[in-house]
């Protein structure tokens, strides 16, 4: 291997992989890619690799791949989330049409051998006639019609095109759970970041499962390093509720009607006071927590011989270490020495959890 | 009305089996609940020891007088490294006043140890704590749920005790061949279906964790409208059921679990009152599919006294169309009493678990089979059926039996 491209270099996730495989022994050159500027941090992570301006929805990347002569391609950008939820639509334009434009462009490259995919659990869907853990093989019931979960599949139909037309090129596809972390910003971060309540959709609360970024960026780079070929799920050690979720970051769980939630997730976009911003959640986002989904993670265990180094837990709890603080944690303890002092059982304060 | 054909079987085999599992539903399910009443931190199974330890050093503590320190007194008792320090930080607590903190402190030492518990608290003082701790695990979401969403904490400390209520007092429910049920490994319940409200479901979880030596937690399949109804459907995961499919099935039975079935779906729990106790087509057999590819004995449990709870004397389709449930009921309260139909009637409830059926004899492609399949549902549904009309004969009376 000589040449690597990653798209999506302004991101954690591209930019924290450029970085490492820039200092692979193996590996030449590594060019990033990305439609915008580094900011300092991002350079920092960036390391050796170069930066090259160049956006993947304009056919000006061709020239990228076949100038540089890169043999491995990681769209590293592919099925990002919106980097702010304004965003969306641009998301949207970013990951399915520069995904086509992309492939477009490997197809045509004669160079290219590897390519390497980013994608997320959204394409399961997560529909209640779906069983309730997901493997790769696992068809879903049904998918919206829009959203990151139709870009998602979209994505991956693309892909199975390209195979079909390049079939001398390795194709490895990371379906990833949600990628949490204290660098990445998502809108399920900001999600969690709302205080000091969190609206979810009453009568609902889904099954989540994160990956901590550092173990995204470890499962990225060993399929790209690596001659594996196929789809394989990316998903912490065990699955959280959203409820819990919020619970854990010291927040409180608000249910809400799904119409009024869309609203109250408008208005919170809308309310920004100069740079402080309430923060906010699409509707979308919220309708993708009304149904959840585990995945089966034993290809990554068993085919692939990768072990995560964060649980869902972990990985949440790593990302909630981040957060503005709520001391919810601690009044609710205080709370409960308080009552059982007040019924006469002060002594036994104890220790419930692990 | 054929529902009880007593010339199917001589009355005196209904008898035969009647000695040892008479109702000791007090007794046991007393164990039961408290076997299982600290054990929602970890898995089922480690937490389960772990508060059998916990009952055990409890009953040795001697008695002490109130103004005793908490450290000295941990110290004294000769108990573990780590109780002590949970007691010493305790103690700590109360002096320094700094509560959260050092109580964080304690925890992070106790791993999952219950810390000194005074002997003079009396009963309702204990209560009152453990529910203190309850509310604050859930306030501060610390549980764990598996793959599927079920969550031992909540289904044993909140939903269980509830339900026991309903099994104990109201439906004075009398389980029969509890032993049949393995203590480890994956085993399929076939269970019928019946009762407008699948109670019996709830009724049977109940079943195998209080009348099983080993507790068994039981994993429910359900059908996907439950999953699609909003607190129901959150509720049902917690519960620990999940959606009736191959996948799902296959995956909790290689888990080594308890799995319970309903093949009859809402063609037995919506049937007509005066159908009551006639079983409904069993589905494709995908059940047997999934027991034979696993390899797991079928349990065949009938379940007898569900269908009088709620009564179906009609239905209403239009109702049903527009709310989209598969049937909407009319049943000698409801709608008539509003909410008050709710209510299920107090019928005797038997529940029996019979012989298991041995599935690790068949070839490995026997699950492809549709033959093998096709037999062996049917040998189930002969054997619940059989069983159903022995336990209404046993029963007597439906509400005073």
């Amino acid at each position: 291997m000589s040449v690597v491209l990653v798209t999506g270099a302004t991101r954690f996730l591209g930019s924290e992989l450029a970085g490492r495989l820039a200092g692979e022994p193996g590996v030449d050159q590594v060019i990033a890619v990305d439609a915008a500027n580094p900011d300092p941090a991002t350079v920092s992570r960036l390391g050796d690799a170069r930066f090259v301006r160049a956006d993947i929805r304009n056919p000006l990347i061709a020239k990228v791949i076949e100038t540089s002569g890169a043999d491995t391609v990681v769209h590293a950008s592919a099925s990002a989330p919106a980097g702010s939820a304004s965003a969306r639509v641009l998301a949207k334009e970013m990951n399915v049409l520069g995904t086509m434009q992309l492939l477009a462009a490997c197809q045509v490259a004669p160079t290219v051998k590897n390519l390497v995919v980013r994608s997320t659990a959204a394409v399961y869907g997560g529909s209640p006639r779906d069983p309730a853990v997901f493997t790769e093989e696992t068809e879903p019931h049904a998918l919206p019609s829009s959203g990151p979960a139709r870009d998602a599949a979209d994505i991956e139909g693309y892909l199975r095109g390209f195979s079909r037309r390049r079939p001398d090129v390795r194709v490895a596809v990371a379906r990833f759970a949600e990628i949490i972390g204290p660098s990445v910003r998502t809108p399920l971060t900001r999600y969690f970041s709302l205080t000091p309540t969190v609206p979810m959709l009453f009568g609902r609360d889904a099954r989540v499962q994160f990956v901590h970024e550092q173990d995204a960026v470890e499962v990225m780079y060993r399929l790209t390093v690596g001659d594996w070929a196929g789809v394989v799920n990316v998903a912490g050690a065990g699955t959280m509720t959203v409820a819990q979720a919020i619970r854990r970051a010291g927040r409180v769980p608000v249910p809400l009607p799904g119409p009024v939630i869309g609203t109250v997730g408008r208005a919170l976009r809308a309310v920004s006071i100069g740079e402080l911003r309430l923060g906010g959640f699409s509707p979308e986002q919220v309708q993708l927590l009304a149904n959840g989904r585990s995945l089966d993670t034993s290809r990554l265990r068993d085919e692939l011989g990768i072990q995560l180094r964060y649980s869902t837990e972990e990985a949440f709890a790593d990302f909630a270490a981040t957060l503005p603080p709520v001391p919810g944690t601690d009044r609710v303890r205080a709370a409960e020495h308080w009552l059982l002092n007040a019924v006469g059982a002060g002594g036994t304060e104890r220790s419930g959890q692990q | 009305m054929n529902s009880r054909p007593s010339t199917t079987r001589p009355g005196g085999s209904s008898g035969a089996g009647s000695s040892g599992a008479g109702s000791s539903g007090v007794g046991s399910s007393g164990a039961g609940s408290s076997g299982a009443g600290s054990s929602g931190v970890g898995g089922s199974k480690a937490g389960n020891s772990g508060a059998e330890a916990k009952r055990r050093r409890a009953t040795k503590r001697p008695a002490r007088s109130p103004d005793l320190p908490e450290a000295s007194d941990a110290a004294a008792d000769g108990a573990t490294q780590r109780v002590d320090d949970t007691g010493a930080a305790d103690g700590a607590t109360q002096g320094a006043g700094n509560v959260s903190a050092a109580a964080v402190a304690a925890d992070g030492t106790a791993g999952g140890m219950e810390g000194a518990a005074p002997a003079e608290l009396t009963g309702w003082q204990r209560n009152a704590a453990k529910a203190l701790e309850f509310l604050r695990r859930r306030l501060t979401g610390d549980y764990q749920i598996d793959e599927f969403g079920y969550d031992p904490d909540f289904t044993d400390q909140l939903l269980m005790p509830a339900l026991r209520v309903l099994y104990e007092r109201w439906f004075r429910v009398e389980v029969l061949g509890g032993s049949r049920l393995p203590s480890t490994g994956g085993a399929l319940l076939v269970a019928n279906h019946s009762g407008t409200i699948p109670l019996d479901a709830a009724m049977l979880m109940v079943a195998t964790r209080d009348h099983h030596p080993a507790h068994r937690p039981l994993r429910v399949l359900a059908a996907n409208l439950m999953f699609d109804t909003p607190v129901l459907g959150p509720l049902g995961r917690r519960a620990g059921a999940t959606l009736a499919s191959n996948p799902d099935a296959e995956r909790l039975l290689e888990s080594s679990e308890l799995v319970a079935v309903f093949p009859e779906g809402f063609k037995g729990i919506g049937k007509p009152f005066r159908q009551r106790y006639r079983l409904q087509r069993f589905g494709r057999g995908g059940f047997v599919s999934a027991a034979l590819r696993i390899g797991v004995p079928i349990i065949p449990c009938s379940i007898v006294g569900a269908e009088e709870t709620y009564p179906k004397i009609a239905e209403i389709p239009q109702l049903a169309r527009i709310l989209g449930l598969p049937y909407f009921p009319v049943t000698p309260t409801f709608p008539l009493l509003g909410p008050l139909g709710a209510i299920p009637l107090p019928a005797k409830w038997i529940i029996e678990f019979g012989e298991p059926i041995d599935t690790s004899g068949y070839p490995p492609d026997a699950a492809d089979d549709p033959m093998v399949v096709f037999n062996l549902t049917d040998r189930v549904r002969e054997t619940i059926q059989q069983s159903l009309y022995d336990l209404l004969l046993r029963r007597g009376h439906p509400f005073f039996g």
